[in-house]
This record gives structure tokens, sequence and C-alpha cells, in this order.
């Protein structure tokens, strides 16, 4: 057993995914510990391990990687790789994870991410700690890990015991994370050292059997146009108070006017009333806007772990002991189908005047 | 074709989670249950599917006794039948749930579900691996996160959405599938559903349980959740007080 890590670091055109940037600073932590826990010499070691083709994306990104405090890339190529492969992903992993007796493993829990991990641990045999937050290791084979239950809302601290840690590091990790954290915050950074032009990167190919290509993203096209929930600066949101599907045109106007876009709670979505993929929340889309304003939301728990990363949340409702104003920043109380028109009317008549 | 689901039993919550004194579980004295919203969503695809197609869906739980609740209200909302793992209530962890489905499965004549559908993660433990566990033990492909299923013959093409992009899936039967809620809008049980979920007799197994080696410690809420928001006013009248705070904190220039 080393006290090596390997972090699965996804990456899309603007560089290295959000998400990964996360899971390399558990990684990160946990190699420091590690090589620490077993009174070993030298420095942390952390592979990243990058899919894609020498020359592509995913060698630029292999560049960025240093000020991550990644000590060495390897970049995942084979023939029959043309796509996304999850069980071909996690045969790389394992392989790699043996050659360096590996002390952990580390994704972001990305849809890819969680699924390469847990073909990892069904390869393996060994447990996967999904959604962590924090990690640190106890013993030769023990760690304690902090992870998401019911999507963020609440909060675990696990044992895990294992000769190699596979771990999951939740993307949406909000503002609802702090407390106490043993193994310290973990705050993803985007900045790049000057080391990283010195940083080895090494082409990998996997051995691979024909069923560990059964599963292949064989098409990947792009989705609906128009600004994404997931990332849209302002997000107003409606909820049953809305009172049924006519409702909305005055909730999109009001998006319109301040460059955001419209999200439902579940109730909306159950009834029909609005498309699921306008759903924010536990089993929707988790939004991190700098504005939510919820309107006739009651703030279910299921509901808030998809907003709990937005920076502001503003409520208008009529019920003034709703759940959603010990999670609101600020509030109306009141009628949406009066406060929203009449916030509409105001802006309207404040950009006539301009 | 017959389908196989399986569904957890997990706590309704609302508003708020209460956790009990011990820190162990979800206080679950003043709710009801359910099942997780994805696997709610599983089960009506499935019926869907053996509409158009003939066959049958099984529902399968690892849980307590009073989890077949849970199984009978999926045969209201059309399932055929129900399997039910019976637990003494001690939580189980991913693999050992995963071995006991497959073994389960196995009992049942491994070969007699082309078709196994989970929901794509749980709503409680959110651990993202039983189904792909499960297609492992029964040396299945496995796709996650579906939002679209269609069976053709022996082929099953599943689509999902990643970072704004459609992929596309296509693996021969028999397989597992992981879907998401959204892959369509799951119906109300009909009262002739209820009755006949009421009346149907459950099968019960009793797998042994196993511990994990990922033991949970203690649970507790998210800090900074007893705050109170701050009231800008009533009504329509508190819309100039509003569009201040907006503008204060820099809301109002469109980005």
């Amino acid at each position: 057993m080393s006290s090596t890590v390997l972090c699965l670091v996804e990456h899309d055109a603007d560089g290295i995914a959000d998400g990964s940037l996360r899971a390399l600073a558990v990684a990160r932590s946990l190699a420091a510990q590690s090589l620490a826990e077993r009174s070993l010499a030298g420095s942390p070691e952390l592979i990243a391990v990058v899919f894609g083709s020498p020359g592509g994306l995913a060698d630029s990104v292999a560049g960025d990687l240093a000020g991550h405090g990644v000590t060495e890339v390897y970049l995942v190529s084979a023939d029959e790789l043309t796509g996304y492969a999850p069980v071909a992903w996690a045969r790389a992993l394992e392989q790699l994870a043996a050659a360096s007796a590996a002390a952990a493993v580390v994704a972001a829990a990305t849809d890819r991410g969680s699924e390469v991990m847990a073909h990892l641990g069904a390869l393996t045999g060994l447990p996967v700690a999904a959604n962590c937050l924090a990690a640190s290791a106890t013993g030769d084979a023990s760690w304690r890990v902090r992870r998401h239950r019911w999507g963020g809302s609440l909060l675990e601290e696990a044992e895990l015991t294992a000769p190699c840690a596979l771990l999951t590091v939740a993307a949406d990790a909000g503002p609802a994370d702090a407390g106490p954290v043993d193994a310290g915050p973990v705050e993803p950074t985007r900045t790049k050292s000057p080391a990283a032009a010195g940083l080895p990167v090494r082409a990998f190919t996997p051995a691979l059997e024909s069923a560990d290509l059964l599963v292949r993203a064989t098409e990947s096209e792009q989705s609906g146009g128009g600004t994404s929930l997931a990332t849209a600066r302002v997000v107003i949101g409606g909820g049953r108070g809305v009172g049924g599907p006519d409702g909305f045109a005055v909730l999109e106007e009001l998006a319109s006017l301040l460059g955001g876009v419209v999200g439902v709670s579940r109730v909306v979505t159950s009834q029909g009333w609005r498309p699921h993929r306008q759903q924010v929340g536990q089993t929707g889309t988790k939004i991190s806007p700098e504005l939510y304003l919820a309107c006739g939301i009651s703030g279910a728990i299921q509901h808030m772990a998809g907003c709990q990363s937005a920076k502001h949340i503003v409520a208008v409702n009529t019920d003034s002991d709703a759940p959603i104003m010990s999670r609101a920043e600020y509030a109306v109380i009141g009628d949406l189908n009066e406060v929203i028109p009449a916030l509409v009317a105001a802006l309207r008549a404040a950009g006539r005047q301009e | 074709m017959d389908v196989l689901v399986c569904v957890k039993r997990v706590p309704m919550v609302g508003g708020k989670i209460v956790l009990t004194a011990d820190g162990q579980d979800v206080d679950t004295r003043m709710s009801g249950f359910t099942v997780s919203p994805h696997e709610e969503c599983a089960v009506e695809e499935a019926v869907q599917i053996t509409e158009r197609t003939g066959g049958t869906v099984t529902v399968l739980t690892l849980g307590p006794p009073e989890a077949a609740d849970q199984l009978r209200d999926m045969l209201a909302l059309g399932a055929h039948r129900g399997v039910l793992l019976e637990t003494d209530g001690r939580e189980w962890g991913p693999v050992a749930t995963a071995a006991a489905i497959a073994a389960a499965i196995g009992d049942l004549g491994a070969t007699s579900f082309p078709l196994i559908l989970t929901g794509n993660e749980a709503a409680d433990t959110g651990g993202y691996q039983v189904g792909i566990r499960v297609a492992h033990a029964l040396g299945r492909p496995c796709v996650t996160g579906i939002k679209r299923l269609e069976v053709a013959g022996d082929l099953v093409r599943a689509w999902r959405e990643y970072d704004g992009r459609h992929e596309e899936f296509e693996v021969a039967l028999p397989a597992v599938a992981g879907v998401k809620e959204g892959i369509n809008l799951p119906r109300y049980p009909s009262l002739p559903g209820r009755l006949r979920a009421k009346r149907a007799e459950i099968t019960v197994r009793k797998p042994v349980w196993q511990a994990d080696d990922l033991r949970k410690v203690t649970l507790r809420g998210p800090a900074g959740s007893a705050q109170r928001a701050q009231v800008l006013g009533h009504g329509a009248e508190a819309v100039p007080e509003l569009i201040r705070v907006l503008g204060d904190l820099g809301l109002l220039t469109r980005a």
C-alpha cells in the first residue's frame, strides 16, 4: 500500500469541470494525510486520470492540473474508447489503482463520476462512499467520511473500512455544508501554478475485454437551447401557489426582465403543469444562481436540496410560517399573483424612465 | 416482457427533517413513508412497457415488514407481483443490499426478467450503486441516469442528459437500467388498482443482514438552518422595498 491517491478528472470546453476541482481538493488532502498516517517519507502522490486522446482537449486540461497538487497525469485512451464507456473507464481506474497500490480513488459525484465509481466498486468488491464533502484517513485501511444524505439536507458522518477508499465528492456542496470539518473545508480553486509546465503526462491504454465495452455512449448531441437552469444567474421559482399551468406566464415575464429562467417545484411537475426539465430539487436540477425568487413555494426538503447553493433566496408566500421562511434571506408575505404582476409592472415602468 | 423493478421504502419528509435523539435516524413517528421518486417513475415505466408489449411487472423491495405497504402502493399503480426481502429494521448498506437482491432474482429465475429497473439513487441514502452492483452480480450491462427508454426486440435504447447534451446508449437484453424522475409522469392509483393491491399476495423472503464496510456514525442537519427571512412587507405594497433590495444586491442589472 502506498499513499498514492487517484482522481478521475472530467473536463469541459472551459477546462477542468467544477465538480472535478472539488474532487481534486478532497483527493489532495487525502494524499497528504495518508502519507502522514503511514509515517512515510516523501511527498504526497496525487495522480489525475483524464480520459481522452493525446493532442485533444484532454491533453490541454492535463497542463492545468499542477496547480491542484497533482503530481502525475495519466491520459487514458484506447482504440475502442471512442465515447464514454462507464465499465471501461472503471477498468482503467482499477488497473491504474492496482499498479500504483492506490490508497484511494476519488471522483466528482456527477452522473459519470457516480456511475464509474459504482462500477469500480462492483468490479473490486469494495464499498463506495457517495457524495462526500470531506474524508480523512484514520488508520491503515480506515477512513472517516462526511457525506450527503437526502440530497444534502442531512450530513452523515461515517466510517469506511477498505484497503482502497472509493469516494465520490458532492459536486453541488453549497453553503449548507459549513460547520466543523475534520479534514478542512473543501474549496475548489481555478488558480494555476507556474509548475504546470513540468507535470509529467503519461499515456495509458487499459486492457479491455468485450464485456467492458457493452455500454457505450453512441451519440451525443446538444440538448435544447436557452439559458440552462443549472447555470442561470437568476431563477424565478414557481410552486403550488401559482395555481395552475396558466399562472406561469407572469413568472416567465419576470424571468425575462431579470435575465433569468423559470424553475418549478416537484408538485408543479407532478401535476403536469410544467415539464420536468424545469424542476428544481433533489430529483430535478440543482441550481446555484445569484438570486432565487421562490414564489408560492413552501420549501419542502425535496425542493431545498436543489436550491441550497443559491446565493440569495427571496420568498413570496402567503404563509409566513412556511418552511421556506427559515431558508430565505428576504420574504414578501402575500399572494404571488398580486405581488409578481406588480413587480413586473414596476420594473417595466422603471425601464421606460431610463 | 416481464420486468422487475426495485424500490425502497423511505420516510416522506415534508418541510423539515427531524432526527431521533441519538442522531442515528430520521424520526418517522410523525411521517408517512413512500418510495423514492425515481423509483415510482421506474414502476410507471415498467407498467407502460408491459401495457405495450404484454408481460408482467414484479416490484421488489428490501426493508422492514411495513415495506409491504410500499409494494402494495406500487401494485395499485399497475404492478402485478410483490416481493419483500424482509429485514429486522436495521439499515442495510449498498453492497449487502445488492447481493441480497441479486440472490433473490436468482431464486425467482434470473432469466425470467429480461429488464430490471431501479431508481437512479435512493432519496435517503443516495448511494448511486445498488443497481450497478446487481447488474455486475448477474453479469448484465447497466445504464443509469436514464430519462427516456425504448425497448425494441432484444435491445434497449436509453437516453440521458449530460452536461447539456443527450447521451444515447444501446444495450442488449437482459439488462439493468437506473431511471430518473422525468422519464414519465406516474399515474395516480385507480380504485380497482387499490382493491387488487390490497388482496394481492406478497412473496416474502428473509435475507441475512450483513455489516457494510461503510458504517453510519451519526446524522445531523446542516448548520445555519435556523435563520428567519427578513420580511420586506405584505402584498403588492412590498414591491418598492423588494426592488430596492434586489437593486442593493446588484440583481437588477441584466447580465
